[in-house]
């Protein structure tokens, strides 16, 4: 991890996503802030519906037709938000690269890998064909893919998950983006795959200073992989500071509850703290904090206003009215 | 807190279950190849414990816990259950036993059916076997379970899409514990499940299994659930079981290398232990369960494998009371 203050490539200002749905308005990301360095990890964590994916869409321009944008994203001094697609297209196709959750509904069934490989360079990069092919073995190689020449002739279906993963890291990295977005890449996988994945993307990001957004559940991939993180709750910043902050002094109570609720492989075994309830219903928040229902420390105040993103600590943000004082005993 | 005793339920010997799959372009008159999803277990299930199952795809799990009730054809071995060998039965005098072996699956809305209320999901298995039950006492029964479930009293009109995967999983639960049964199979109950929801179903499993005195076999991929929950763990590997230990031997010290490998892989919310710790990363992929490896399943991706591993295979061996692994060279690479 680096302490040195290094240049943003990424700024997120008041990020919000509305979604016009035959039940009302829904607000699926609600005023997001957040910074990245060239070569940093962001970790974006939160439970289904929490609004991270949508906020990864947004950025990708992917939103479906009835979600609206505010706020603004400077990419590299540029607001990526209000971009044509034209411009939108360079972009995702030079500098942004996403992977996504699924890989098998992510890359095209009727295809042969090495031709999709190789459409990303003969399109953006006007490559020929011949050097497009070197190009993406190298690529494949480069992903540890074993007996890439040969696999470049397969169809997606030949492959096994953690290797269609693969393919489609080197897809992304095909055009060497300075950021990648990947959602979930490793919940489809198993374990021991998650750990091939994670520690091919830990080896990238030394070897091309990628910087990169990973979204995920999993506390633990976070762990290993982020600088940064920013816990969402309900469409909102619940925390955001350093890893080894957020992870040994949460001052949020529901990071706090996230920690203590999941079951740890060093941890005792015995009962497990919960947080009680749902998640609640976006078409219908409750008054005030979105985790006031749910929250042990909630107060009067929790149910009458919402808590504002305030930094506490330089580089420390939180949302909250009664943060908690829970240091975690390593 | 365990419950476990020393009473035997089920013991289930050299249990194979293979399916006969062919290739979509073969003759008609070519033979099929046996997939070997499950491929010589052996285990006992003792009276009030939990006993995890875990492995990755593919490695069985889902297929041994559907043996078990035999809801999948057993090829061969047994499964006795309290001193009758389940593989004898027909039909019917199976439905019967069905009322003490439940289960609780994996995608919580798509096992429960959509067209009908909760209330009528849950009694539907009183009213099968128990149908002298007037409507009054189905009623009673429904609305205790449900309260100890945690489900609220007014739901019990409503249809399986009003709900979260966590209140499904609950009504799952419901109606796999109305019955009473002594044996419940667990198939992946939380995988779909958010962290904060998972803690919750987790910990009403624990609190019924010590209330009802029930025997859980509990399916999962994810090493840190099945630590939470379990009593003994069994870890499955194509077919195989390798390792079979109390939670805290094989967990404090595995012995068979692909437990090894798993539990060095599984992340843990901790940012400087995740750092500096060593992954065994295993090479390639799993194997084709048509075509495993001979010997040993795990040799093409074990780093200790030899050439003896190739022509041997290692049955589960004694390490201690609570600990059996099945790997040729365990004296060795201890």
């Amino acid at each position: 991890m680096t302490t040195m203050k290094k240049e943003n490539i990424l700024e997120v200002d008041n990020l919000r996503v509305n979604f016009k749905t035959p039940d009302g308005l829904v607000t699926a990301v609600n005023d997001l802030t957040f910074d990245l360095a060239q070569g940093e990890t962001l970790g974006i964590v939160g439970e289904s519906g929490s609004g991270k994916s949508q906020t990864a869409f947004a950025l990708m321009g992917l939103l479906a037709g009835n979600g609206v944008i505010e706020g603004e994203a400077r990419f590299e001094d540029q607001n990526i938000l209000t971009l044509d697609e034209k411009a939108m297209n360079h972009i995702r196709s030079e500098k942004i690269a996403m992977i996504f959750q699924d890989p098998m509904t992510s890359l095209n069934p009727y295809m042969k890998v090495g031709k999709q490989l190789m459409e990303v360079l003969l399109l953006h990069k006007g490559m020929s064909k011949a050097d497009a092919f070197e190009a993406s073995v190298k690529m494949l190689d480069a992903v540890k893919m074993p007996e890439a020449r040969k696999r470049m002739n397969m169809y997606p279906h030949e492959f096994s998950g953690g290797m269609r993963q693969r393919v489609m890291i080197a897809m992304a990295l095909l055009c060497q983006p300075k950021l990648l977005i990947a959602d979930e890449p490793t919940t489809a996988l198993d374990v021991t795959v998650q750990a091939q994945i994670l520690t091919l993307l830990n080896e990238l990001k030394a070897d091309f200073n990628t910087s990169i957004i990973m979204i995920t559940h999993d506390l633990g991939v976070v762990a290993g992989l982020c600088d940064k993180v920013l816990v969402m709750y309900a469409g909102r910043t619940m925390e955001y500071g350093q890893t080894e902050d957020v992870f040994y002094r949460p001052t949020h109570p529901y990071t706090k509850g996230l920690l203590e609720a999941i079951p740890r492989l060093d941890g005792d075994g015995e009962a497990l703290a919960t947080i009680a309830g749902n998640p609640p219903n976006l078409l219908n928040l409750p008054a005030g904090c979105p985790f006031q229902e749910r929250c042990l420390y909630a107060e009067d105040r929790c149910r009458k206003e919402a808590p504002v993103l305030e930094e506490y600590q330089p580089g420390k943000l939180r949302a909250c009215h009664k943060p908690v004082n829970w240091e975690v005993a390593s | 807190m365990s419950t476990a005793t020393d009473n035997v339920l089920m013991e289930v010997k050299d249990l194979k279950v293979h399916f006969n799959i062919k290739a979509d372009n073969a003759w008609p008159w070519t033979p099929g190849q046996a997939l070997k999803a499950v491929d010589g277990v052996n285990l006992t299930i003792y009276e009030g414990e939990t006993l995890g199952v875990v492995g990755e795809s593919g490695c069985g799990k889902s297929t041994l816990a559907r043996a078990l009730l035999r809801l999948v054809p057993i090829t061969d071995g047994s499964v006795v259950w309290l001193g009758q060998d389940l593989t004898d039965l027909d039909k019917k005098q199976m439905r019967d036993k069905r009322q003490e072996l439940q289960m609780i699956f994996q995608d919580p809305l798509a096992s429960l059916n959509p067209r009908m209320t909760v209330g009528d999901i849950i009694a539907e298995p009183l009213r099968t076997f128990k149908p002298h039950l007037s409507k009054q006492e189905v009623k009673d029964q429904v609305r205790a379970i449900m309260d100890r479930v945690g489900l609220l009293p007014n739901v019990i009109n409503r249809y399986p899409h009003e709900f979260s995967g966590g209140q499904c999983q609950r009504i799952g639960i419901a109606r796999a514990l109305i019955l009473k049964p002594k044996l419940v199979v667990c198939d992946e109950p939380v995988s779909a499940l958010d962290v904060s929801i998972q803690a919750q179903v987790v910990n009403l499993l624990k609190e019924l299994q010590g209330e009802m005195g029930l025997s859980l076999v509990f399916i999962a991929h994810d090493l840190s659930v099945v630590k939470h929950i379990s009593d003994r763990v069994l870890v499955m590997y194509l077919g195989n079981a390798v390792e079979l230990a109390s939670k805290h031997s094989l967990y404090d010290t595995p012995r068979h290398p692909y437990t090894k490998a798993l539990l060095s892989a599984v992340p843990v919310p901790d940012p400087q232990h995740e750092r500096g710790k060593k992954i065994q990363l295993l090479a390639g992929d799993l194997p084709s369960p048509i075509n495993p490896p001979s010997g040993c399943v795990f040799r093409t991706r074990c780093p200790h494998a030899n050439e003896d591993c190739a022509s041997q295979k290692p049955v589960l061996e004694n390490l201690s009371s609570e600990h059996q692994a099945a790997c040729l060279r365990l004296a060795e690479i201890a």
